[in-house]
């Protein structure tokens, strides 16, 4: 490896997101870090507000600032931090280098253009191709996603295709120019089941097919089961939890996944009569944490908990938790 | 699990139709119809829980609300409690409304932003009794202690509470005048994981507490497992499916419910390597123009040509198992039995 690099594609050092808002600032992203292999898949999870899109949405930096501003970290990608590049490289990279899919296609798809403008504006600004290279290659993207009669249904606007299809040409839109990381931001969440399962097939394909590494956030732990390699999970704008997908299922470390895990019902197997409750309600964030952000809801807390905010443990197995409590020992961590 | 054999039909809905007209061109004239609900029926027994289940469109919230007379039905029969409301006129129904209640969605669309907690939750009462102010007030306070709200919040507004609070509101309001039969429309989609099971467990306290019966619709198929007692599949404006829970999920027999519950990603990565799923080519036709014969026709992985000519009858297969599918018809042949293996088996 030469000097200076790394065998990660993306490596994200303590960021810190705060919002000014009227009402007082929102410490949104206290102090991220995480890292992705090439190829490898990480799904973030959380319940809302923990933070997920706010963390993407800094790294490539499309926030409104203000409100928004990044008060620290660093985002290295492919030998640069994109904390500190001037917006005009930024706007290169976001879209060509980095792909990004979000929630709701309907929102992100342009309504007045048609879906072959859509997907051949990015190849002609970042690639510099020609219209009828564009139009060729934007063929064979609409074919790539699964987009029947793809060359005919260039010239369709958004509002001619179903929602399951909507996000198939997001996809397509997003891998347009070969993107080495895809940010996935609840990409099947207003999809219904059967529609997710073909998307999430694709996805699965796609990988095989072009390697890129993809960062996929969500609230369905079952979403997560079924396609990440590695999970981070997230609680008042903090990883409380990283650890490889069965690794985390398995033996998760910090109370609020545990309680998550079985706060869920199955499909299949034992049915619980009761579910199990996480009582009260998520943190507020109006400054950087000085406690555990978890601490008003767990049954675990003790006296440490209010003092500090824990750092992340390692505790082996590439897995790391954010909790004073050693579930290993039953007992208090001893660091 | 909850016996069917010697309990009391609350709400008996037989070939309910829902058709909302289409209208066009200048003139705004009807050129067609959206068949949202097209010929649906089932009864709810008193105690139980009916889930609901099916995908974005197919007709569970149009049935649970001309089920509750806020529609006026294009046709069927619609009882509560021994009487017919599909067509009742105004007077009737406003004496049978407290029976029958609804609880939303979204929480925060609900719930007026510019009225109290207690103003909300005592609105109902206000219209349907004639209590006087002291006695309405000591009914809104049972009604937030039953559902876990504290009294001291009476006076505050919708936005200063959390989701799953305000989805609590929403419930308290519906219990109010002490309904027997409560349509659930969603009521935890808008809430975040850790706070459904909040909701769940509230709505089974209260269903063994005040005897309620429950219409529950949701798409989310896990958690219909965890709270129903039987559960009927909605596909394109109709019933595919109506089975007891543990039947259904346990082993489902029509390919719709058995696609349905395969797409079902578990939240546990050992089980994805296993999971065979039956991955379902296409999209729901539009109800304004489905398919002729079996409405899943143009989806379905066992389709056969009769199902492209005849619509499949909604009929009871084993003992409480009802199926609309020619997969099961009395003189279905050896080739389509064999066909209706459940997945894995
Ligand atoms: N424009 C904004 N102004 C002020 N606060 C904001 C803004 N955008 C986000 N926030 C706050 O930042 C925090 C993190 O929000 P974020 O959108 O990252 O959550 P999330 O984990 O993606 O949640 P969800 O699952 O609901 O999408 C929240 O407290 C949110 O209220
Ligand atoms: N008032 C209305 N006028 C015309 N069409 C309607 C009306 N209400 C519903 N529809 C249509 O009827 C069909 C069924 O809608 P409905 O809302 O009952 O579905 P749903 O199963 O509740 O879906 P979701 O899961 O998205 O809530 C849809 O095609 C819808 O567009
Ligand atoms: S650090 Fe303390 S409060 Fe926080 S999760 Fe661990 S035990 Fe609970
Ligand atoms: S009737 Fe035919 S098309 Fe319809 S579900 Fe049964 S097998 Fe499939
Ligand atoms: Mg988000
Ligand atoms: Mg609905």
């Amino acid at each position: 490896m030469p000097d200076g690099a790394t065998p990660f594609v993306l490596d994200v050092k303590d960021l810190k997101t705060v919002f000014r808002t009227r009402g007082g600032e929102v410490h949104a992203v206290n102090d991220v870090s995480f890292t992705l292999k090439p190829g490898e898949l990480l799904g973030v999870v959380g319940e809302s507000g923990s933070g997920k899109s706010v963390t993407m949405m800094s790294l490539i930096r499309l926030l409104p600032m203000p409100p928004a501003e990044i008060r620290g970290g660093q985002v290295m990608f492919e030998g640069q931090d994109l904390a500190r590049v001037p917006e005009e490289t930024m706007r290169a990279i976001r879209g060509a280098r980095i792909g990004m899919v979000f929630q709701d296609p309907m929102t992100s798809l342009n309504p007045v253009f048609t879906v072959g403008y859509q997907l051949m504006e990015p190849l002609r600004k970042h690639m510099g191709m020609d219209k009828r290279a564009a139009a060729n290659r934007a063929v064979e993207l609409l074919e790539l996603v699964g987009i029947p009669d793809a060359r005919r249904r260039l010239g369709d606007y958004p509002h001619q295709f179903s929602g399951g299809m909507r996000q198939r040409v997001m996809i397509a839109i997003a891998l347009a120019c070969d993107p080495k990381v895809l940010i996935a931001d609840e990409p099947t969440t207003a999809l219904d089941v059967t529609i997710q399962a073909q998307i999430l097939e694709l996805i699965k394909d796609l990988r095989q097919k072009l390697g890129m590494a993809i960062v996929w956030i969500t609230h369905d732990l079952g979403v997560i089961a079924g396609i990440a390699d590695r999970v981070m999970v997230m609680y008042g704008g903090q990883v409380v939890e990283q650890a490889p997908v069965r690794e985390l299922f398995a033996n998760p470390q910090h109370p609020y996944t545990r309680m998550l895990l079985e706060t869920v019902p199955h499909i299949k197997g034992a049915r619980a009569e009761k579910l199990r409750v996480i009582q009260g309600q998520p943190p507020i964030l109006a400054k950087a944490p000085e406690s555990c952000p978890f601490m008003a809801r767990c049954p675990q807390a003790f006296d440490r908990c209010a003092a500090q905010n824990p750092a992340r443990y390692d505790v082996g197995n590439g897995h790391d938790a954010a909790c004073f409590w050693d579930f290993k020992t039953g007992a208090p961590r001893d660091v | 699990m909850f016996d069917t054999s010697n309990a009391k039909k609350l709400v008996e809905v037989r070939d309910l139709k829902m058709h909302f007209p289409i209208r066009s061109g200048l003139l705004r004239r009807v050129t067609g119809a959206v068949k949202a609900v097209d010929g649906v029926s089932f009864d709810i027994y008193e105690g139980e829980t009916l889930g609901l289940v099916g995908e974005s469109g197919c007709g569970k919230s149009t049935c649970g609300r001309a089920v509750l007379r806020l529609y006026e039905p294009t046709g069927g029969s619609i009882k509560l409690d021994g009487e017919e409301i599909a067509h009742a006129p105004f007077d009737k129904l406003r004496r049978l409304r407290p029976k029958m209640q609804m609880v939303f969605q979204d929480p925060q669309a609900s719930l007026n932003p510019r009225m109290t907690v207690a103003g909300i939750i005592g609105e109902p009462l206000s219209e349907h009794s004639d209590m006087n102010a002291k006695a309405r007030l000591e009914r809104i306070y049972e009604l937030m202690d039953a559902v876990g709200l504290n009294r001291d919040f009476a006076n505050r507004y919708p936005h200063e509470f959390s989701g799953g609070q305000r989805q609590r509101i929403g419930i308290a309001r519906a219990l109010a005048l002490n309904p027997k039969f409560i349509v659930c429309d969603e009521p935890i989609a808008a809430l975040d994981v850790s706070i459904q099971a909040q909701v769940v467990n509230l709505l089974e306290e209260l269903q063994a507490k005040l005897g309620l019966t429950y219409l529950f619709i949701s798409h989310d198929l896990s958690m219909v497992r965890h709270i129903a007692d039987r559960v009927a599949v909605m596909y394109l404006g109709k019933v595919a499916e109506l089975a007891p829970r543990d039947g259904l999920y346990d082993e489902p027999l029509h390919p719709y419910t058995q696609a349905l519950l395969s797409a079902v990603p578990e939240p546990d990565p050992t089980l994805h390597d296993e999971a065979n799923r039956i991955i379902l080519q296409g999209d729901v036709p539009s109800p304004a123009n489905p398919p002729e014969g079996c409405n899943f026709c143009t989806r379905c992985p066992k389709v056969m040509d009769i199902c492209r000519k005849i619509d499949p009858e909604f009929r009871e297969v084993k003992p409480g198992r009802f199926v609309a599918c020619h997969l099961y018809a009395e003189d279905t042949n050896q080739t389509a039995a064999n066909a209706a293996e459940p997945v894995g088996a």
